[in-house]
C-alpha cells in the first residue's frame, strides 16, 4: 500500500493496514480496500482486554487525543480529560484514537493515494458516511484484538459515531458517553456545511478537486469555510466576552476592510491556521458524512428502534449555550433510550462557550464524567 | 465505586419506609430522586438496578458525579416514553402534590412500573385542619413547611382523595403506611384513622 507524500508516517501515530483480505463495504456501495489508519493509543490494555476505551474525534479533529500534535505541535485536544488520573484515566484505560475515514491525518482519505490509478483520489474517493468510519474503526479493534470496548466517548462528530457504535454493534460496547450531538444533522447544521463547501468549491485553486495533481490548494476557501464553522462553535456570549467590539492594533475604525474588529482578526487567524493542517477535500467529505447521518432514518423512522434491546450504558451530556448541537437534540436521544428501558444518565452543563465547551475546561462536567466512567468500570468488573 | 456505602445520615422516614417496601435485585425508578440519597440507599442494601429522574439539573448532575443513573425530567412530561412493565417497582415519593396531571401520573406509575410506591403529605390530617379552622389560613406544618405563595405543591390531597382515586382507577392498595408528626409509621389502620392522624402517607399500589 502506498502512503502519500504529504502524510508521512510521523503524522500518523501508529498505522494500520485494513481491509486487505476483505475489503470494507460502504453505504454508497464502493469498496475500499486496503486501507490506512492511523491511531495513537494511550495507557496498557489489560490481560482481559476488557479495558479499552475508543475516543471518537469531531470534524476537524484527530487521534493525537493527549499529545502533542505532528503538524501544529500543540498539546492534544483534550488533555483536559485524558491522561493519568484525570476522568479517562491512562492509569486504568486503554485510550485508543484514530483518525476517520476520509481524514488527512494518517488514515486513507481523499489526499491519498489512489493505488488503482496511482493518482490522489481528489474527487474519486467514494462517498463515506458516519457508519463508514464506524465500520473501520470496528475493523481496527479487530486487528487489535479487542472484542469489546468498555467505553466509547466523543464529541460533536464524536458523539454521532458514539450512537452509531452503540447502535451497529451494541455487543461491543459496555459504555457510551455521546457529547454535544444529535441522532440526525438538522437542516440548520447541513446549512451552515454547505456554506463551507460552497465557499471550498468557489476557490479557483480548488481546481474542481484536483487541486493537488495541479500543485495547488484552495486555501481561501478553506479558510472561509473554518471561519463560518467556527462562528457555530461558539455563542454569542462567549465571543462578546472575548472580543466584544474592541478593534484590532488601531484607536479608531479606518473606514476599510482590514481586520478592524479582534474578532475579524481571530476568524483569519482561525482558518489560516487551519489550512496548514487541514485538507480541503477531506472537509468536504467529512462534513456530508455528518449531513448524511440520520439514526431514526436508517431504523425505520425511530430512533428508539436504533437501541431496541440495548444493554450498554449511556450517559449523555449537553451544553446549556450550544446552539449547533442543542440540549433539545440531546433529549431527544435520551427520551429514544428511555423508550428502549436503556441504563441512560443524562447531564446538561450550563456553559456560556457553545459548542465548543466539551473541549474546554468545564468542572462539573468533567466531574459527572468520571463518577459516570468510575460507576460504569466498577459494573465492568462485575461483569466480567 | 463511587457509590459509598449506606449515607452515615440516616434516610428520610418515608424514604426508609420506602426502602423497606423495595426487594431484593429489583428494577426501580425513582421518579423526583433529588441528590440520589434513596437511590444510593437501594443499590447498596438491596442490589437494585436503579434509575432516577430529577426535576433540577444540579441534583442530576450531583448524582451522575457520585455514579447513579439519573436524567433530567419530571413526572408529567418524561414518564410516557417508557415502555410497560420497564420497572418492578416505580417511586414518587412527596413530588405527587407537585405534578400538573397527578391522575395521569398515577396511571404512568403503574403502566411502567409492576408496583408503585408512593409518598405524599396528608392534608386531611388533624392539624391541617385545625389550622385552616382556627386561623383561616393556608396551614403550614412540618411536612407542608412554605407559604401557600411560594409551595410548588399545586395538587394537595389527603388520604382519603387518594383511597378514592385508586378506586377509581381500578388500583389496588397492597400496603398503606401512616406517618405521624413524630415520625412513627402504622400499617394495617384505616383509611379513616390515617386520614385524621397520618401527617403523611406511603402507599404500594399495584393494578390487577
Amino acid at each position: 500500500m502506498s502512503t502519500e507524500p504529504n502524510s508521512p508516517p510521523s503524522l500518523q501515530g501508529q498505522l494500520a493496514i485494513l481491509g486487505e483480505a476483505v475489503p470494507l463495504e460502504l453505504d454508497c456501495g464502493a469498496r475500499l480496500g486496503p486501507f490506512n489508519m492511523g491511531y495513537q493509543t494511550y495507557g496498557t490494555l489489560n490481560a482481559a482486554r476488557s479495558n479499552a476505551v475508543l475516543i471518537c474525534h469531531a470534524l476537524t479533529g484527530d487521534q493525537h487525543v493527549a499529545s502533542e500534535n505532528p503538524v501544529t505541535h500543540k498539546p492534544g485536544w483534550w488533555t483536559l480529560l485524558v491522561g493519568p488520573g484525570l476522568p479517562i484515566d491512562t492509569d486504568r484505560y486503554f485510550v485508543i484514537c484514530s483518525n476517520v475515514l476520509g481524514g488527512c491525518m494518517g488514515t486513507t482519505g481523499p489526499r491519498d493515494i489512489d493505488p488503482a490509478t496511482g493518482k490522489a483520489y481528489g474527487l474519486t474517493f467514494p462517498v463515506i458516511t458516519i457508519g463508514d468510519m464506524v465500520r473501520a474503526q470496528a475493523m481496527l479493534l479487530d486487528h487489535l484484538g479487542i472484542e469489546k470496548l468498555f467505553c466509547a466517548i466523543g464529541g460533536s462528530m464524536g458523539g454521532m459515531q458514539v450512537l452509531q457504535w452503540a447502535s451497529a454493534y451494541p455487543e461491543r460496547v459496555f459504555a457510551a458517553v455521546p457529547i454535544a450531538c444529535a441522532a440526525r444533522h438538522s437542516a440548520q447544521n447541513i446549512a451552515f456545511h454547505e456554506v463551507g463547501r460552497q465557499a471550498i468549491m468557489a476557490d479557483p485553486d480548488w481546481c474542481a478537486g484536483d487541486y493537488l495533481a495541479q500543485g495547488r490548494n484552495p486555501r481561501a476557501g478553506l479558510a472561509v469555510a473554518r471561519m463560518a464553522a467556527h462562528i457555530t462553535y461558539l455563542s454569542e456570549q462567549a465571543l462578546h466576552r472575548k472580543f466584544g467590539r474592541n478593534l484590532q492594533d488601531r484607536p479608531r475604525i479606518a473606514y476599510g476592510f482590514e481586520a478592524e474588529f479582534q474578532v475579524e482578526s481571530y476568524l483569519r487567524h482561525q482558518g489560516s491556521t487551519f489550512v496548514d493542517r487541514f485538507d480541503a477535500n477531506s472537509y468536504l467529505y467529512i462534513t456530508r458524512a455528518m449531513d448524511y447521518f440520520d439514526l431514526a432514518e436508517a431504523h425505520g423512522g425511530s430512533l428508539a428502534a436504533a437501541f431496541e434491546g440495548t444493554r450498554t450504558r449511556f450517559c449523555i451530556a449537553s451544553f446549556t449555550s450550544d446552539w449547533l448541537f442543542p440540549t433539545s437534540e440531546n433529549r431527544k436521544i435520551v427520551h429514544a433510550l428511555n423508550a428502549v428501558a436503556a441504563n441512560v444518565s443524562f447531564v446538561e452543563i450550563d456553559s456560556d462557550k457553545g459548542h465548543d465547551a466539551f473541549l474546554l475546561d468545564e468542572p462539573e462536567f468533567h466531574a459527572t464524567l468520571t463518577g459516570f466512567l468510575s460507576a460504569a468500570w466498577d459494573a465492568r468488573q462485575r461483569t466480567a | 465505586m463511587t457509590i459509598e456505602t449506606p449515607s452515615p445520615l440516616p434516610l428520610r422516614t418515608d424514604l426508609a419506609l420506602i426502602a423497606e417496601m423495595v426487594t431484593q435485585d429489583a428494577r426501580v425508578l425513582d421518579v423526583g430522586c433529588g441528590d440520589g440519597a434513596l437511590l444510593r440507599h437501594l443499590i447498596v442494601a438491596k442490589n437494585v438496578d436503579g434509575r432516577g429522574v430529577e426535576l433540577s439539573q444540579a441534583g442530576v448532575n450531583a448524582c451522575v458525579a457520585r455514579g447513579l443513573s439519573v436524567i433530567q425530567g419530571d413526572a408529567d412530561t418524561d414518564l410516557r416514553d417508557y415502555p410497560a412493565a420497564a420497572f418492578d417497582f416505580v417511586i414518587l415519593s412527596q413530588t405527587l402534590q407537585a405534578t400538573r396531571q397527578p391522575r395521569l401520573v398515577i396511571e404512568d406509575l403503574l403502566r411502567i412500573g409492576r408496583r408503585a410506591i408512593v409518598s405524599f403529605p396528608n392534608f386531611g390530617h388533624w392539624r391541617v385542619r385545625w389550622h385552616l379552622l382556627t386561623q383561616g389560613t393556608m396551614p403550614m406544618t412540618g411536612t407542608l413547611n412554605q407559604p401557600w405563595h411560594s409551595t410548588p405543591n399545586i395538587h394537595l390531597c389527603t388520604v382519603t382523595d387518594f383511597v378514592n382515586l385508586c378506586d377509581e382507577l381500578g388500583i389496588t392498595i397492597e400496603r398503606m403506611l401512616s406517618v405521624d408528626a413524630r415520625s412513627r409509621a402504622r400499617s394495617g389502620v384505616s383509611t379513616r384513622f390515617a386520614n385524621l392522624f397520618g401527617e403523611q402517607a406511603v402507599f404500594l399500589l399495584s393494578k390487577p
